[in-house]
């Protein structure tokens, strides 16, 4: 193919003459819908998933779990497990050799309970054998004397004064307080209600699960399905006592995340079976065990008072907000920060009163899932809104456009918006698409009965169905926010490989499935101008990505790797003007240098193969973002966040009024993506993300009682299928940033924000309904179960006061 | 027990089977066809949906022994060495994989609805990959790559 090499090196007589190798353009760029790398093997059934993997001579290991909420530890006997054929080993929290605690932000949790049991579910004590149900039935021979006592189940309940205090630090794990303007404002109408958000999961496919591979000399290496290696890393350090060195992270495949992954699940255990045993040792949860073995969505109650002129101003919003953390930290002090700073939505509210909480109960503990307190908020907000535009005889987009927030605007926490904020347009968009034709209108006749609520049930023909359309709008921040530290590493290393130039990304990002691996090489490609990339495994031999989530990806090492491009590219045009004197504006495209004088046609240099010969160019780049602050205290005043992220949606639904079941008949979307790098990769965000607030909306919960959760399973815990989900329109607009790199936004969450609020908002205009909780059961459709929140008296004339706390 | 069956077409066996096990744990841990997969072990989510003597079942829900001298077929015997079966291209075409972790068993969904029903409409896809949960797409893409794969089964005819 280079046959312009072997005559070069017979002809030593320098010439003017570029080499002619025919240029190729490189495909598979930024702004392409490029193709997956990993997805021939996943649709092969190649892909090696966390649950997939194997070893030699491994063991299982399997998890005994407290089956009480809330109850003291007073002896574990191990004594009969043991006599179990097949049966390696039985760890209990003795058994830890360092910290004996963990968690992201907190460290609160027990690696392995022993004392006091904060959630049913908590782990206890570890079994590790040859076979799965050899573990599971030496785990059930491992005898817990507990000591039961009453749990604490209500987030409320927990800040009374005489709760008892289920940490040292107490129950309240945070409270965020946010003043703004007028405490005492007056407004001609004001409009109250209380609200209520479900406890939902993050339900990703494939179980946590991973591979833990002693090395003989006291480290380990460990294969996981996680969004942050090194924050993994780090607790493991601490809980294994190891140094740094010895612990060695490996991304394995992951099925799906959500901000079920943020947390450990399997981590430590794994290795500490492993280290025990000497002996590989695989966990994977059943999905049973899954349930139980990650944080879930904050369930949320949230009050709401919002004030406004006759014409449709907003004057003020109250609200108070509390969330059940459930039995640990996780990352509920983030949401909780997130929620109070978006509590009133997008848009111009002069006087702001906030106060948002988070509680430590014996429930579940809660943690990240995508919206991240965004959500529940947003169904508070915007159910408000619908109610403010019905007492002011308002249409409610029209309302919504009348207070959108623009560029400039100060949010409550006084942060000025920067960049594009296109509340309006993204309403504006979502009113003008069309309509899907009507239930009852033409074209009726042809209508497929299993497309009407019930679907294949067939439960009717029509008859008590009606139709209602809702909106909703909401934001978020991306990246971290409140003055952390968020940067991303990646490396990049240029090189000749069998004439052929190619370009290798290291970075420990997680490839959730959102497709951050894609984007790695797409922008290798644009900046390198190179076709031919790889990106290598995620692991801990490079430095932190930080997590998959918060819709940070793209921004975060999608700039550590644009900027580790640069500094190669700037290494090679530098050997390029002094290899072979090159001069003039030069860039990387195709393959080869070219000079790209303005006014001139591009004329090339050097192919990167002929110049780079055996060299290897290599750079690593930290990327961080603007730093950003934590709210004061007492003010909630602070620029917390880096950047938002806008969307919004409008549901259509067809409500069998009698049943009180739904058929979701069509959701449209707008959202400002700053810029689609990867189209069908966004595309794929905003209907998967739409999926997830209708699963919100109409049926994703899980139920607790007593502090007991009653539905583990996905035949109890039911997720959209094919058939509850309808076609997504989309209207991607794509209005850059200023601050980021090729003016990204995130993407992956905002989808999941206004979702459930516009299904909620279609609900109540097909029944008339308050419907003042998600998900809307069928009960609360027939009106046959008011919620406790729905029988709270609804009069905006007399407003109940929300009993918040002034400072 | 001892298990003996045809799985893509050739005669594999496993020894020391525990009776309690499925075949599709068969599969993925003893006979390294970990294609299939694990979603929930409880017959709701498809992830592991295999042919059995011709039948799509889910492999969760077999127990090994009723696969004793059967003939099975997974996702790994439907690409032809590198050359991936249309559903397969589909699917990749149409960006209908995120993480993946459903789409062995939709893909072999796919195929049994294809076989079946060479242009079904957009209902008749929605009820047949009913029993399919993703978390990822929210099966838009899906839908396209089904759309794709009989398009291209009907040209390629
Ligand atoms: S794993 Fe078999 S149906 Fe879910
Ligand atoms: S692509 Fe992740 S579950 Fe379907």
């Amino acid at each position: 193919m280079r046959g312009d090499r072997s005559l070069r090196a017979t002809s030593s007589r320098p010439t003017r003459q570029r080499p002619a190798a025919p240029v190729t353009p490189v495909t598979g760029g930024l702004g392409e819908s490029a193709r997956r790398p990993d997805a021939t093997l996943k649709v092969k059934g190649e892909f090696a998933y966390s649950s997939d993997l194997w070893a030699e001579g491994m063991l299982w290991g399997t998890t005994v779990r407290s089956p009480h909420p809330r109850a003291k530890i007073r002896s574990i006997d191990v004594s009969e497990a043991l006599m179990v054929a097949g049966l390696a080993t039985v760890l209990t929290a003795d058994d830890v050799p360092g910290r004996k605690t963990f968690g992201m932000e907190v460290p609160d949790q027990p690696v392995l309970a022993w004392g006091d049991i904060r959630y049913q579910g908590e782990a206890v004590a570890l079994v590790a054998a040859d076979h799965p149900e050899t573990a599971r039935r030496a785990a059930a021979l491992v005898r817990v004397d507990y000591e039961v006592l009453d749990p604490v189940v209500d987030a409320e309940a927990a800040m009374a004064p005489d709760a008892p205090a289920l940490h040292p630090s107490g129950n309240v794990l945070k409270h965020v307080k946010v003043r703004h303007g007028d405490q005492q404002p007056t407004a001609d109408v004001v409009v109250t209600g209380e609200y209520e958000v479900g406890m939902q999961d993050q339900a990703p496919l494939g179980p946590e699960s991973g591979l833990a591979i002693p090395d003989g000399e006291g480290g380990i290496d460990l294969y996981v399905a996680t969004q942050w290696l090194h924050v993994d890393h780090d607790q493991l350090v601490a809980s294994l006592d190891l140094r740094p060195a010895q612990i060695r992270m490996t991304m394995a495949g992951i099925g799906g995340a959500f901000g079920a992954r943020e947390d450990i699940s399997i981590q430590i255990h794994a290795c500490l079976l492993a280290l025990r045993t000497g002996r590989p040792v695989k966990m994977s949860y059943s999905r049973q065990e899954s349930f139980v073995g990650h944080v879930h969505r904050h369930p949320a109650r949230l009050q709401y008072e919002h004030g406004a002129t006759r014409d449709g101003r907003l004057v003020c919003v109250k609200t108070r907000i509390v969330f059940d953390g459930g039995a640990y930290a996780s990352s509920s002090n983030a949401v909780c920060l997130n929620a109070a700073t978006f509590a009133c939505g997008p848009y111009e509210v002069p006087n702001a009163t906030i106060d948002c909480y988070v509680t430590y109960t014996n429930n579940p503990p809660c943690g990240a899932m995508r919206g991240f307190g965004a959500v529940q908020a947003c169904f508070g907000y915007e159910s408000q809104m619908d109610k403010l535009a019905a007492a002011l005889g308002m249409d409610p987009v029209e309302l919504r456009l009348a207070n959108a927030m623009r560029e400039g605007t100060s949010l409550p926490t006084g942060q000025r918006v920067e960049g594009p904020a296109p509340v309006a347009e993204i309403l504006r968009s979502l009113r003008a698409m069309p309509l899907p034709p009507n239930a009852d209108g033409a074209g009726e006749a042809e209508r497929d009965l299993r497309e009407l609520p019930g679907g294949v049930s067939n439960t009717t023909h029509g008859e008590g169905v009606r139709r209602g359309v809702g909106y909703a709008v909401g934001y978020k921040n991306i990246a971290f926010s409140a003055g952390f530290d968020d940067y991303a590493t990646a490396r990049v290393r240029l090189s000749v490989v069998a004439g052929e130039p190619i370009a290798e990304v290291h970075s420990a990002a997680a490839e959730v499935g959102q497709g951050v691996v894609t984007l790695q090489l797409q922008i290798v490609r644009t900046e390198l101008g190179v076709q031919r990339a790889v990106v290598l495994p995620a692991d801990t031999q490079v430095g932190s990505a930080g997590s998959s989530s918060a819709s940070r990806q793209t921004w975060m090492t999608g700039g550590a790797v644009k900027a580790a491009c640069e500094a190669v590219r700037e290494r090679v045009l530098a050997l390029a003007a002094s290899k072979l004197g090159a001069t003039g504006r030069l860039v990387l495209a195709d393959g080869a240098v070219l000079v790209a004088d303005a006014g001139a046609a591009p004329t090339r240099v050097s192919t990167l193969a002929d110049l780079l010969g055996a060299e290897v160019v290599e750079e690593t780049v930290e990327y961080r973002h603007a730093p950003t602050e934590d709210l004061d205290p007492e003010t909630g005043q602070g620029n917390a966040h880096v950047g938002f992220a806008f969307a919004g949606h409008r549901a259509v639904v067809d409500v069998d009024t009698e049943l009180g079941l739904v058929k979701v008949v069509e959701m449209a979307t707008a959202q400002d993506v700053g810029r689609a790098l990867n189209p069908q990769a966004v595309e794929g965000q905003l209907q998967g993300g739409t999926a997830q607030g209708l699963g919100l909306a109409l049926m994703e919960e899980i139920q607790i009682s007593g502090g007991k959760v009653r539905n583990p399973s996905f035949t109890d815990y039911l997720i959209p299928t094919i058939l509850d989900m309808p076609p997504v329109r989309m209207d991607i607009l794509e209005l850059g940033n200023p601050v980021s790199p090729y003016g990204v936004k995130g993407v992956g969450e905002p989808p999941t924000i206004s979702s459930p609020a516009a299904v909620a908002a279609a609900l109540r205009a097909a029944t008339g309904r308050a419907l003042r909780r998600i998900p809307v059961r069928p009960e609360h459709i027939t009106g046959l179960l008011e919620t406790r929140t729905d029988a709270v008296p609804d009069d905006p004339t007399k407003p109940a006061r929300i009993s918040a706390e002034t400072q | 027990m001892q298990l003996h069956c045809k799985v893509n077409g050739e005669p594999r066996e496993a020894d020391g089977v525990w009776e309690g096990e499925s075949l599709l744990y068969v599969l993925r841990e003893r006979l390294g066809l970990p294609g299939s997969k694990n979603a929930c072990e409880q017959g709701e989510c498809g992830s592991c949906s295999v042919y059995l003597d011709g039948t799509l079942v889910c492999a969760c829900l077999v127990a090994a022994g009723q696969a004793e001298g059967a003939r099975i077929e997974t996702v790994e015997g439907l690409a032809d060495g590198d050359i991936l079966h249309p559903v397969q291209q589909a699917y990749v075409a149409a960006g209908a994989v995120q993480c993946g972790f459903c789409t062995p068993g939709l893909i072999m969904a796919t195929h049994d609805l294809l076989r079946r029903i060479s242009a079904p409409t957009d209902v008749a896809i929605r009820e047949a990959l009913a029993g399919n949960l993703c978390r990822c797409t929210g099966y838009e893409k899906i839908l396209d790559a089904v759309r794709m794969a009989a398009a291209n089964a009907r040209v390629g005819e």
